[in-house]
C-alpha cells in the first residue's frame, strides 16, 4: 500500500469484536481493503470474502513432481544407467524404492509448498514491510478501509467503525 | 472465533495474561542483555563443545581406530549415540504436527523450543554419521552425484541410503516448518526492536510479515499441510533407522518388530529430552505461567504411554525369540539378559519400563522435581537400550572364537561429549536470540485456556459463538 492511499483504520482489542465487526461494517456498504491481526481468526477470511486458497492444489502438484523425479532418478540409475545384480533381485526393484520415493514426495512438497506460499504472498528475506500500525504483530486488531475506494465519506466510515466496537480510529 | 473450551480444562495459560503480556514475557529475554545464568549455562556448554571438538578432531585425523572398535564389534557408540540422537529429534515435529492434527492446545507453549531441540539432535545424530564413515571427507559419496568411476551410483535397494534420504529430509523439512512457524514472531520482534541490529536481523528474516487476513488464511493451510506430510515423515525417519538394522541377518537384529519398536521409543526419549529442556526453561525464563503444571502433566502422560509401548516390544522380542525356535536368536536375547553385558539390559529395562510407570500416581506426575529426574533417567535408559541392541547383538559371533568385548576409548567418550557440547550451545544461542514461546499460537489459544481471561472479552465471544 503505497503512502498516498486514504486510508481509515479501526483498531479492535479483541478477536471476536473484529470478527463480528467485520460483517457489522460490510452490511453499512462499506469495502474493506484488508483486516491485520496478531495470529489467525477462524473466519475472518471468510468473512471477508476473501477466495479460497489453491495452496493445497500446488502443493498437491509439487507432491507429484517430487514422487515422480524421485522415481525418474531411482529408475535412471539403478535400470538404464549401470544396472547390477544386488541379492539377485530384479533391477527394477520397486518395493525397495518406496522409501526415498516417499521422502522425495514430501521433501518436493514441503518447499515448494512454502515457495508458493511466500511467492504468492509477496513474502521474502529483507522485505521492508508496511506497518500501518506497530501493534499489529503484538496485541491489536486493525481494519484498514481504503477512503477512495469507497463511496460512503470519511465521516460516515469512521462512525461505522466506532459503532462496531473500535477502540480507537486512525487516518493514515 | 475462538473455539469453545470445557470450563473443567485445566488452564493452560495462569497469571491472567493479556495479549500484550505475552508478547512482553516472551520477547524480554530476546531483546535484554543476556542473564548472567545464561551467559554461565553458555560459556560451560562452549567449554564442553571445544573439548569434544578437539577429540572429534583428533579421531578424524588419525582415522576411527582410535575407538574401540575390534573385528567383532564394529558398530558400537557411534551408531549407539546416532540412533540415540535420531530419537531424541523425533518429539519436536510430532509435537508441532501430530498434535496439530490433533488439535491439542497445550502443544502451542512447547512446539517452538521442542522442534528447536528436534533440529539440534538431529544434527548432532549427523555428526556420528559423518564420524563412523571413516573419511567424512568422502561423506558426498552417499549422494547420487554424476562421478568420474562411471558414473557408478548409490544403491537405492540399500537401507543405509534410505536413511540419508530420510535423515536428509527430516532435518530440512523440519527447519523449514520450524522456520515458518517463526516468521510472525519474528515480524513481532521486529515491530518492537529499538537498535539498529535487531532492526536488520529480525527484519531480514521476518519477511516483511504484515499479518493480513489473507496471509494468515494461507498460513494456516500451509501449516495444516507441512503438518499432515511431517506426521509420516517423522514416523518413517525411525522406521527407516530401525531397517538398517532389521535388513540385516543379525540375530537380534532381524525381527520385523523393529519399526514401530522404535518409533515408540524416538517419541518416548524425545518427549523426555523436551521435558528436561522444558523444566530448565520455564524456570530460567520464568515461564511458569506459560509451561504449567498442565503441560508437565501431559508430557509425562505422553512418556507413560510410549514407554509401556516400548515395554511390551522388549516383551513381545522375548517371546518371538522363543517362539521362533531359531537357537540364534533364542541365544541372542538369553545372552541380552543374563550374559556378560546384562548389567546393561537390566539398566534399560528398569529405566524404560519401570521408571515411567511411576508416573501412573498424579503426585508423582506433577511433581516437577521427580519429573526432571525421571526424564534424565529415561534417556539414559534409551541410551542403553541403542547400546544393548548393538553391542550385544555383534559382540557373540557365529564363531565362539570371534566372541569379544567392548571397551571404549576417550574418543569414544569425547565424541559423546561433542554432541552434548554442540547440542547446548546451539540450544542457548536460540534461547536467547529467538523466542522460546510462539506468541502468535499462544494468543491464538487464550481464550477458554487462559485464567481470568477479561469478563468483557468473554461475553463478546459467546456473542459470535452461535
Amino acid at each position: 500500500m503505497s503512502s498516498t492511499n486514504n486510508y481509515i483504520l479501526g483498531v479492535y482489542d479483541d478477536e471476536d469484536e473484529v470478527l463480528h465487526a467485520v460483517s457489522e461494517v460490510k452490511s453499512k456498504g462499506i469495502k474493506i481493503e484488508e483486516v491485520y491481526t496478531p495470529f489467525p481468526i477462524h473466519g475472518l477470511d471468510t468473512a471477508l470474502g476473501h477466495a479460497r486458497t489453491r495452496l493445497p492444489i500446488a502443493a498437491f502438484m509439487f507432491g507429484c513432481l517430487g514422487l515422480v523425479c524421485a522415481q525418474a532418478l531411482i529408475n535412471y540409475t539403478m535400470v538404464f544407467d549401470w544396472p547390477m545384480i544386488i541379492g539377485g533381485k530384479d533391477f527394477f526393484a520397486l518395493p525397495d524404492w518406496i522409501p526415498i520415493t516417499f521422502e522425495g514426495t514430501v521433501l518436493f512438497t514441503a518447499f515448494g509448498l512454502v515457495t508458493t506460499f511466500c511467492i504468492s504472498n509477496d513474502l521474502y528475506p529483507g522485505k521492508k514491510p508496511e506497518i500501518l500500525d506497530l501493534r499489529i504483530t503484538d496485541d491489536r486488531f486493525v481494519m484498514a478501509i481504503n477512503v477512495d475506494k469507497n463511496k460512503k465519506s470519511a465521516a460516515d466510515i469512521k462512525k461505522a467503525l466506532k459503532d462496531s466496537g473500535a477502540v480507537e480510529v486512525n487516518v493514515k | 472465533m475462538s473455539h469453545v473450551v470445557s470450563p473443567i480444562r485445566e488452564k493452560l495459560v495462569t497469571g491472567g495474561k493479556s495479549y500484550h503480556d505475552v508478547t512482553h514475557d516472551i520477547c524480554k529475554q530476546v531483546e535484554g542483555e543476556p542473564t548472567k545464568e545464561w551467559k554461565w549455562a553458555f560459556g560451560i556448554s562452549c567449554i564442553i563443545f571445544a573439548y569434544g571438538a578437539y577429540c572429534l578432531f583428533y579421531t578424524w585425523w588419525q582415522g576411527i581406530g582410535v575407538w574401540g572398535l575390534n573385528k567383532t564389534v564394529g558398530w558400537a557408540w557411534d551408531i549407539t549415540n546416532f540412533v540415540w540422537w535420531v530419537g531424541i529429534g523425533h518429539a519436536g515435529t510430532l509435537i508441532s504436527a501430530v498434535l496439530l492434527l490433533f488439535r491439542q492446545k497445550w502443544r502451542t507453549s512447547i512446539n517452538r523450543s521442542a522442534e528447536a531441540m528436534t533440529i539440534f539432535a538431529v544434527l548432532c545424530a549427523a555428526s556420528f554419521i559423518l564420524a563412523h564413515m571413516g573419511r567424512p571427507w568422502l561423506a558426498h559419496w552417499a549422494l547420487p552425484l554424476p562421478n568420474a568411476f562411471g558414473s557408478l551410483w548409490v544403491n537405492f535397494n540399500s537401507p543405509l541410503v534410505w536413511d540419508v534420504f530420510a535423515i536428509s529430509t527430516y532435518l530440512s523439512v523440519s527447519l523449514l516448518f520450524w522456520y515458518m512457524g517463526l516468521v510472525p514472531d519474528l515480524a513481532t520482534i521486529r515491530d518492537r526492536a529499538t537498535t539498529k541490529a535487531s532492526k536488520f536481523w529480525y527484519g531480514l528474516f521476518s519477511l516483511g510479515w504484515t499479518g493480513s487476513a489473507k496471509t494468515w488464511a494461507r498460513y494456516e493451510y500451509m501449516s495444516l499441510i507441512l503438518a499432515g506430510i511431517s506426521t509420516p515423515l517423522v514416523l518413517s525417519v525411525h522406521t527407516i533407522v530401525s531397517m538398517d538394522f532389521a535388513t540385516s541377518v543379525i540375530p537380534g537384529w532381524h525381527t520385523t518388530i523393529f519399526p514401530p519398536y522404535f518409533v515408540a521409543g524416538a517419541i518416548f526419549s524425545g518427549f523426555a529430552m523436551v521435558q528436561t529442556l522444558l523444566l530448565i526453561t520455564r524456570v530460567v525464563f520464568h515461564l511458569e505461567d506459560y509451561i504449567t503444571i498442565e503441560h508437565i502433566e501431559m508430557m509425562n502422560i505422553v512418556i507413560t504411554i510410549t514407554g509401556s509401548i516400548v515395554g511390551i516390544a522388549y516383551l513381545t522380542e522375548f517371546f518371538i525369540a522363543w517362539y521362533s525356535g531359531v537357537e540364534y536368536e533364542s541365544y541372542a536375547f538369553i545372552n541380552r539378559a543374563t550374559g556378560p553385558y546384562w548389567w546393561a539390559y537390566w539398566m534399560m529395562m528398569t529405566c524404560n519400563v519401570i521408571s515411567p510407570q511411576l508416573f501412573w500416581a498424579k503426585s508423582i506426575r506433577t511433581n516437577l522435581m521427580v519429573s526432571f529426574f525421571l526424564s534424565i533417567v529415561v534417556n539414559v535408559g534409551m541410551w542403553f537400550e541403542r547400546f544393548v541392541i548393538i553391542v550385544t547383538s555383534l559382540h557373540r559371533d557365529y564363531i565362539p572364537s570371534s566372541w569379544a568385548m567392548f571397551s571404549p576409548t576417550m574418543y569414544d567418550i569425547g565424541d559423546y561429549i561433542f554432541s552434548f557440547g554442540l547440542f547446548f550451545t546451539l540450544f542457548f544461542l536460540f534461547a536467547k536470540f529467538l523466542p522460546v514461546v510462539n506468541m502468535a499460537e499462544v494468543k491464538s489459544v487464550m481464550k477458554g485456556v487462559s485464567t481470568s481471561y477479561p469478563a468483557k472479552k468473554v461475553k463478546a465471544s459467546t456473542k459470535t459463538d452461535e
